[in-house]
Parts: structure tokens; C-alpha cells; sequence
């Protein structure tokens, strides 16, 4: 059966106020698309959860969709601050935003123990550190064979995992190469996961190459076909980082009143992806295509009758 | 602010080129760079390291497999990647693995030779801050968070450091410790990664704009070297406590033109961790 709907369809009927939403994707494979969606339709009191609350979180918070961010690092990749949260974290201007903290491997320990039902995932970290005493969900424990002390980190369940990928069939079977961060975890910790994609295959195609597939139509919501849907972030193989919005980003968020203009602009000036990408020009896309192939071999699986 | 850099012409010596030919970046991100020699795998934060590393895998290093938290192993950029998480740190790369096993398996399983870290405070045992500035529920300057820093800074078996040096930076008391170095002392610093089972055993080179300091046996950041251009004056005007010195205090070597050509050609072309 066919999970294929609209970007629009897939968020209303997927997310919902006050829900704990994970847009994951390490640098790579950020669905800017759906946060941009998630903005157009107004939805409140969210709780972001993401390692990297990155450029996408930073629009998602100045637009006033979270309450809340559970994350491990916050600041935009390679250039500086995110200003907007910022701004409601040291001056709760225009309202305070609860932090839940944690460090990278604690976030993908939290996934991990959420996707596989377990209470808790100990890590090897927080020794002698401030982090617990910030976040008193960080919590050491013993270990039941010996005396080795360790830290604990609680599963995370997001309501909803929204996940970007190079490709999937019509009952959501995912594929995906380059950095896969930990969105298998945050997939499958999750009630409901929608997939976006560059490309929408047949089925055989997800068949000729299994160990590609990352998350099975099994635990899939929504199929949503966006290409350039990570943008400003990037897709293996398809496009690159766009860097420069990055860098342009900082002046942007620095200031609260341009922010509001850009979101007018970019956000609740268009009414979806298609138009976003249009209104970029096919000149900036041009420019963000890989400077060359660089093609995987083929494997063989052999017919075995 | 961008610091004057002469042309890369400039007449350089077999030695390296003269103080007022290269920038204090450039100094600080070759002598780093040379840190890495003999060493195997590194572990490669966002920044500084980022470059840093990369110089040293095309001159002292060149066996360096560098492994980034995003995922990659054994990455080959063939440009400098802005950030962590670049397509070209997996393009050629030897795996391109999740994140749980880049921290499960390579992390905590002991893989990693040196963990390479900025900061926006250190004190003088190597604990870093990279949290907030100020008290935490009501910062003054909210930073990015620990990231992997926390956990690299206990499981690779050694951390370097690379910062410029500020009294806003080099503090006596750090706000808020986000990566354990030494703890209070060495003693207890290595008592406490003994009991616990760390695999690390800290920080071991701290490289500044001004300098290159290793721990002496209490634990304590010690200048072995200073940059050519800097005085001890400078090193005191910019560190928040009375730093020991070497019985010898080097000097660095500078640059040579070759390291300079590598980051002003190759690595960062663009000035965007140079200037």
C-alpha cells in the first residue's frame, strides 16, 4: 500500500502540538522541508529534539514552534551561535526555552535505548564533569558484574522521527549512503516516522541492494517526495553543503526583526518546497551539484533457487 | 579581525620563514599540526582541529587516520571541510559508519589515539569548558554544549588542545566543566581515570597562538615553547594564573614555506580559520 502523500499531508496528520519531534540527520540529510511545514502550519509547544539543533531548529524556535530543546550540541556547524536561541536562552527574549542537555553519545545511547525497549543505555562519560549536575537525568549506576561505575542515560521516544533520504519505495523502504548519523535509532525509538526523499523508487530497487536499507516501510508513516529538501544542508551524492547560507545565516538570526523578514520571505512566503527551490534559481542549485562522480561498485548477491 | 600576513613569497629560510611572513593562526595551526607525528588514529573536532589535522595527515602525519564524529573513518578531504559533517570527508573514505559505532565501537572501544579539542575555557589542569558562560540556568553566554568533546576527552587515550590564548579563555576557575583534563592534580586526576576504567589519561599538549605547553608531573600546563614574535609578556597579559615555564624555553620553529603553502593553497584557501 502507497504511504505517499504531500509534505503538507504528511506533517498535519503526523504532528501535532506539544509533541516530542526529532528532525535528525548529522550536517547531512537535515529535512529543512518538513520544519519549514511544520512552521507554515503553526504547530506549538513542540519539543525539539536533535543532536545538532542546527540552522533548521534555530528558524523552528524563532518561529515560535518549541517550548523545549533536548539536544547535545547547539550552535551552528563550522560558523558560530544560534542567536535565536540564544536569544531565548540568555534573555528569554521573547520567552524562556527549557534546555534538556546531553552530550552526543548520551543522545545516541538515548535513541538506541528507546529503539530497543530498554530502560536505560550506560555510556563511558560524565566522569568528574558538570553535565549531570545541569541535567540530573544523567544518573551513574553500578554495574551488576563488578564495581565499575558507569553513567545512565533515559530512552527517548520521539512522538514523531522525520527523516531525510537519498531514496525509498512507496511503502517507505529506505535507502540512504554518506554520514547516517543515528537516524535508524530515532527512527525506530518513534510512534510515528516520516520519510522525505530525494527520489521515489520501485520496490525492486530497495530489492537489489538490502544492506542498503536503513529503515524497513514496516515502521513508516508518511512517504514524502522533496527534492532539495535538505537544503541548506546536504544529500550524498546529489548536493552539496550550501555553505555560504550557513555563514549568511548568522547575520540573519543575529537580529530578530531580519529573521522575522526572512521567515516572511522563505517560509510562510512560499507554500512548499517546489516554490522554495524555484525562488532559489537554478543557478544557486547548479552550483551546489558534486564537482564529479564517484560511483560505488556493484556487489554481487548471487540467485540462490 | 584579520591579522597582517605578508605574501607567501616572502623569503623564507630553510628554517622557516621570518616571524613577520606568517600569521599567529598559521604558527599556532603548523605547530599543532607537528604534535601529531607518530601518532595513528585522531579523533577531529570542528574548528581549528579540523585544519590542524588535516595538515598534519599531508606532512608529519601521513599515515593519520582521522576519525570524524559524524561517522567517517579514515577520511581523505579533498577540500577542507567547513564542517564535521562535509560529503567530502566521506567520499574515499575507508568506512562510513553510524553514529552508535563511531562512539561505542572506535570511541569507547579504545581506538583512539588523540582526541583533538578547542575550548572556550581551560584552566590550568586542562579541564574545558565548552558549555556557558556564567552560571548554568542563567548564562551570560550560552556555548554549544559538550558535543562529543565529553567523552572523548575520557576515552581517547590522549587530548590535545588548540586555542588562542585570552584571560577570558585561560581562567583559574572554569564556569562549567564540560571535559575532564588533570581534575585538581594529576594524582587524584589518575586515581579517578584508574578506578573508573577511563581509557584516556588526559590532556597532554596545549597549543595557543602564543605557545605550545605540555603537563609537568603535578598535572599543571607548562610552556615548553613560545611562538617566534611572542614574549613572555604577552603569555602572561593573556593566562589568568602564574604559568610555570621550562627549565629551556624553545622556540617554536617557524613555518616553512611548504606548511605555509599547504594551508594558504590547499587548505584553507579562503582565509576562514587563517585570519
Amino acid at each position: 500500500m502507497s504511504k505517499v502523500m504531500s509534505m503538507r499531508d504528511a506533517v498535519a496528520a503526523n504532528v501535532h502540538d506539544g509533541d516530542v519531534v526529532a528532525i535528525e540527520g548529522f550536517t547531512h540529510l537535515i529535512c529543512f522541508a518538513a520544519g519549514h511545514e511544520i512552521i507554515r502550519q503553526r504547530k506549538r509547544d513542540l519539543t525539539l529534539a536533535r543532536l545538532t539543533p542546527d540552522l533548521i531548529y534555530d528558524q523552528m524556535v524563532a518561529a515560535g514552534t518549541a517550548r523545549k530543546l533536548v539536544f547535545s550540541w547547539l550552535g551552528n556547524p563550522g560558523v558560530g551561535g544560534l542567536h535565536a536561541i540564544r536569544r531565548r536562552v540568555e534573555d528569554a527574549d521573547p520567552a524562556p526555552l527549557e534546555l534538556e542537555e546531553y552530550s552526543h553519545f548520551g543522545m545516541v545511547g538515548r535513541y538506541t535505548a528507546g529503539a530497543s525497549n530498554l530502560p536505560f543505555f550506560p555510556l563511558r562519560s560524565y566522569f568528574e564533569t558538570d553535565l549531570p549536575k545541569a541535567n540530573p537525568l544523567i544518573r551513574p549506576i553500578r554495574s551488576p558484574f563488578g564495581d565499575e561505575m558507569v553513567y545512565a542515560v533515559p530512552p527517548l521516544k520521539p512522538d514523531v522521527t522525520i527523516v531525510h533520504a537519498q531514496r525509498a519505495d512507496a511503502a517507505g523502504n529506505t535507502q540512504m549512503w554518506g554520514l547516517l548519523g543515528c537516524q535508524k535509532e530515532a527512527a525506530f525509538a518513534a510512534k510515528r516516522v516520516v520519510i522525505v526523499v530525494e527520489e521515489l523508487v520501485e520496490e525492486a530497487v530497495i530489492r537489489a541492494d538490502p544492506n542498503r536499507t536503513v529503515i524497513p516501510g514496516l515502521i513508516v508513516d508518511a512517504v514524502v517526495v522533496e527534492p532539495f529538501g535538505a537544503h541548506p544542508s546536504y544529500v550524498q551524492g546529489s548536493y552539496d553543503r550550501d555553505n555560504h547560507f550557513y555563514r549568511d545565516w548568522d547575520a540573519i538570526a543575529r537580529d530578530a526583526a531580519t529573521l522575522e523578514a526572512w521567515l516572511d520571505e522563505w517560509v510562510y512566503g512560499v507554500d512548499g518546497r517546489a516554490q522554495y527551490v524555484e525562488k532559489l534559481g537554478a543557478e544557486r542549485v547548479a552550483g551546489l551539484k558534486p564537482s564529479g562522480q564517484a560511483l560505488s561498485g556493484a556487489v554481487e548477491y548471487g540467485v540462490y533457487r | 579581525m584579520s591579522e597582517p600576513r605578508a605574501a607567501a613569497n616572502t623569503a623564507g629560510t630553510a628554517s622557516g620563514a621570518p616571524a613577520s611572513a606568517f600569521s599567529k593562526s598559521e604558527m599556532m595551526i603548523v605547530a599543532a599540526a607537528r604534535e601529531l607525528a607518530g601518532q595513528r588514529v585522531c579523533f577531529v573536532g570542528v574548528g581549528l582541529p579540523n585544519i590542524a589535522v588535516n595538515l598534519a595527515r599531508l606532512t608529519v602525519a601521513p599515515t593519520l587516520e582521522l576519525v570524524y564524529e559524524s561517522g567517517a573513518f579514515g577520511s581523505k578531504p579533498a577540500r577542507l571541510p567547513l564542517s564535521i559533517g562535509d560529503p567530502t570527508i566521506v567520499t574515499g573514505a575507508t568506512a562510513a559508519v553510524s553514529m552508535f559505532e563511531l562512539f561505542s565501537f572506535y570511541l569507547q572501544g579504545g581506538l583512539v589515539d588523540v582526541g583533538f579539542l578547542g575550548a572556550a575555557q581551560i584552566d590550568r589542569f586542562g579541564n574545558i569548558n565548552s558549555t556557558v558562560i556564567g552560571e548554568y540556568e542563567h548564562p551570560k553566554t550560552r556555548l554549544p554544549g559538550s558535543g562529543g568533546a565529553c567523552e572523548i576527552a575520557i576515552n581517547a587515550r590522549q587530548v590535545f588542545v588548540i586555542m588562542r590564548q585570552s584571560k577570558r579563555s585561560f581562567v583559574d576557575r572554569i564556569d562549567f566543566r564540560t571535559s575532564p583534563g588533570n581534575l585538581g592534580g594529576a594524582e587524584a586526576a589518575a586515581r579517578i581515570r584508574r578506578e573508573q576504567g577511563w581509557l584516556g589519561r588526559g590532556p597532554s599538549v596545549v597549543v595557543t597562538d602564543l605557545g605550545i605547553y605540555h603537563f609537568d608531573d603535578s598535572g599543571e600546563m607548562r610552556l615548553d615553547s613560545i611562538h617566534p614574535g611572542a614574549t613572555l609578556e604577552q603569555i602572561r597579559d593573556t593566562i589568568g594564573w602564574e604559568p610555570r615555564l621550562a627549565e629551556t624555553l624553545a622556540t617554536t620553529p617557524s613555518p616553512t614555506p611548504e606548511e605555509l603553502r599547504l594551508i594558504r593553497e590547499q587548505l584553507d584557501p579562503e582565509g576562514a580559520y587563517t585570519k
